[in-house]
């Protein structure tokens, strides 16, 4: 019996061990078969072009940060768009021309007589990520004493909140720091000026032949980068002091977990990969505009969360992914091929209805989200050998979700 | 002073707008007793545990523990200090599992970081190996000899309250404090329990709070008794001293019961 279970387990290891590499394999050469693709029959009109995936990664490397908070810390934050937006403007600050009264460079590939601050988007990207985490603990200290509802209403507060200021901060006190309605815009884009010097990297991506390729494979990496740390996070001490705080804040407190600093990290870590992620997208589209930091967005991404599975990585992942491909793509392709048909439908004016009705119907059918989060139980498991702790389980502790784990 | 009291508590009170849930009690346990608190339903006896934890806040008088003055600290200090406990109504992490459940006890005594956890160090490897053979050590420990990879809302009800047990004793305490640890447990399980009580003070060198409904095992585990009765003591001493003292049959039984 033991035996069987045993072999089950293998066969589950080695499918996870098989599809990780897969994927990773498939997005390294997508943006190479591409073309292929998209001439495919009837498919090839839905295959995402280069570009669109940077985008769709973007959003799902917020969705992953904001996994972190919701998902593990199971703290509902209605505001993430926040640091999504002080990922941006750190980039335009640091980036573009937009302090013309300095004149600093710092390993940028862009020209030398520029004015503005031009710190190469690297050191940009760490920047912004850390600026976020720490606009994340300012706003978390005050606020996550709070519990359930009240918290969701003040980062929605939040969330309101900042862009506001953006829209407004073309003169505080007399000094441009956001530049108003117009936004900052052009914002330098990723380069390698070092390794340029031996070929094939290009020097600046905006001006390369692959300007879509190029930040599509940084940004993928950024995924992985995400990912990758999310999962180590789960698996560790302070993982474990956050799934501890979504079941039972008290009992968590009780057992020596500091509520305060464990929920303040969580923040602050979920911030850290928004900020990355909104200013490598910043860099992407080349601009920071307020009108991109509105609640709708903050809403969007904890809907990818909810419909991949709260707390899992791989569910947010593929959540994200797909939302975005629909917001971003999909839905306009779907558009194309009705009207073709001589139907007088866009569902493109209709985004969010739809994505409300797939929340509906996850929410009906699949609550705990298309990959559902499975509490790391084999590896916990080695070295113990145990029959099944029920023969049948029958009773109503057996759920859907339950099943899916197995 | 001849007895060395590991906790101290000194008109202790609180109150809830006009309720008065804890009356000015003096309460001390000597290091390495096992002492029981009791009294009727609503008698204050958890609120006083909770006070002792930091869940609550005293509205006037002090707790010593182990020399230092606890009123005022948040529950995972006074946790880190050396005082850990179980839950009246059974709260675990149900999602988690057993093993989980015992690490996250471990909290405040595992020092892991986020670079290192991220990067995996060797440290950090090390610290969390070891941290699981201690976690399935304390599961074994408190009769949970399998399962550990169970998810603890999937245990049956006698295992959930030894895996209480277990995680309050993963915190490494001084004290244990039990909020009615026996109860719904048959009358079998009760006697295997309060021989594991026993057991652990000795093994371990902890001191052990007790709160308990069932005068029998109060009876039979413990050195010293305490009585309340709405948030005030009513009597305190040895379990013949209590069994024989009126007010205390009085608040239990009701008056007359004692003539």
């Amino acid at each position: 019996m033991s035996g069987i279970a045993e072999r089950a387990k293998e066969l589950r290891g080695n499918r996870n061990a098989w599809l990780v590499p897969a994927v990773i394999a498939l997005g390294v050469v997508y943006p190479f078969i591409e073309d292929g693709l998209s001439n495919l029959p009837v498919i090839g009109d839905f295959m995402p072009t280069t570009g669109t995936l940077v985008v769709m990664i973007a959003f799902t490397m917020m969705a992953v940060g904001l996994n972190i908070v919701v998902g593990y810390c199971g703290l509902l934050d209605l505001g993430y768009v926040a640091f999504y937006a002080v990922g941006a403007y750190t980039a335009g600050w640091l980036a573009s021309q937009h302090f013309e009264q300095v004149t600093f460079h710092f390993g940028s590939s862009v020209d030398n007589d520029q004015v503005g601050i031009h710190v190469t988007m690297w050191v940009v990207l760490i920047f912004a990520g850390l600026l976020t985490m720490l606009a994340g603990i300012l706003i978390g200290l005050p606020t996550l004493r709070l519990r359930g509802d009240y918290l969701a209403i003040v980062t929605l507060g939040f969330g309101e909140i900042i862009p506001q200021v953006v829209r407004n901060g073309d003169s505080f006190g007399g000094f441009n720091l956001t530049n108003g309605t117009f936004g900052i815009a052009p914002i330098d884009a990723v380069g390698f000026p070092v390794l340029s010097s031996i070929g094939f990297f290009p020097e600046n991506f905006q001006t390369s032949d692959n300007r879509e390729r190029w930040y599509y494979l940084i940004a993928f990496l950024l995924l992985l980068f995400t990912i990758f740390c999310s999962v180590r996070l789960r698996d560790s001490r302070l993982g474990r002091a956050w799934i501890a705080i979504r079941e039972d804040e008290t009992a968590a407190a009780a057992m020596g977990v500091p509520l305060m600093r464990t929920k303040t990290w969580s923040y602050a870590l979920g911030a850290f990969f928004g900020g990355v992620a909104g200013a490598y997208y910043a860099s992407f589209k080349s601009g920071a505009f307020p009108a991109d930091f509105y609640f709708n967005i903050s809403v969007f991404l904890l809907c990818m969360v909810i419909l991949g599975g709260m707390g899992s990585i791989w569910g947010v992942t593929v959540g994200g992914m797909i939302l975005a491909y629909l917001n971003f793509s999909g839905l306009s392709t779907i558009g194309s091929k009705i009207q073709d048909a001589g139907l007088d439908f866009d569902p493109t004016k209709y985004q969010f209805g739809i994505y409300g009705i797939i929340i509906v119907l996850m929410m009906l059918f699949r609550p705990a989200g298309l990959i559902p989060e499975r509490r790391h139980k084999i590896e916990l498991e080695e070295g113990v050998h145990d029959t099944p702790f029920y023969d049948v389980q029958t009773e109503g502790t057996l759920t859907d979700r339950d099943r899916s784990n197995d | 002073m001849a007895v060395d009291n590991l906790v101290e508590v000194t008109k202790l009170r609180k109150e809830f707008g006009g309720l008065v849930a804890t009356d000015d009690v003096d309460f001390t346990i000597p290091r390495g007793s096992i002492v029981a608190l009791i009294g009727p339903n609503g008698a204050g006896k958890t609120t006083f545990f909770n006070q002792l934890t930091g869940v609550y806040k005293p509205t006037s008088g002090s707790i010593v523990f182990d020399g230092v003055e606890v009123r005022d600290l948040p529950p995972h200090a006074i946790t880190a200090l050396g005082i850990g406990r179980t839950f009246q109504n059974i709260r675990l992490f149900s999602q988690m599992t057993a093993l989980e459940n015992v690490l996250v006890g471990m909290h405040c005594r595992l020092s892991g970081g986020i670079i290192g956890s991220i990067l995996k160090t060797g440290k950090v490897r090390r610290e969390e190996a070891e941290a699981r053979d201690r976690a399935r050590e304390l599961l074994t420990y408190s009769g949970l000899p399998r399962r550990h990879g169970e998810r603890a809302g999937n245990l049956p009800y006698g295992d959930q309250r030894r895996l209480e047990v277990a995680r309050a004793l993963g915190t490494d305490p001084k004290l244990l404090l039990l909020d009615e640890p026996t109860a719904g447990m048959n009358p079998q399980e009760t006697a295997d329990f309060t021989a594991f009580v026993r057991r652990v003070r000795d093994e371990k060198g902890l001191t052990v709070l007790l709160i308990e409904h069932d005068m029998k095992i109060v009876m039979g585990v413990s050195e010293r008794i305490t009585v309340l009765e709405y948030g005030a003591k009513i009597a305190e001493g040895t379990a013949a001293e209590i069994q024989a003292d009126e007010r205390v049959i009085e608040a239990y039984l009701g008056k007359g019961a004692a003539a």
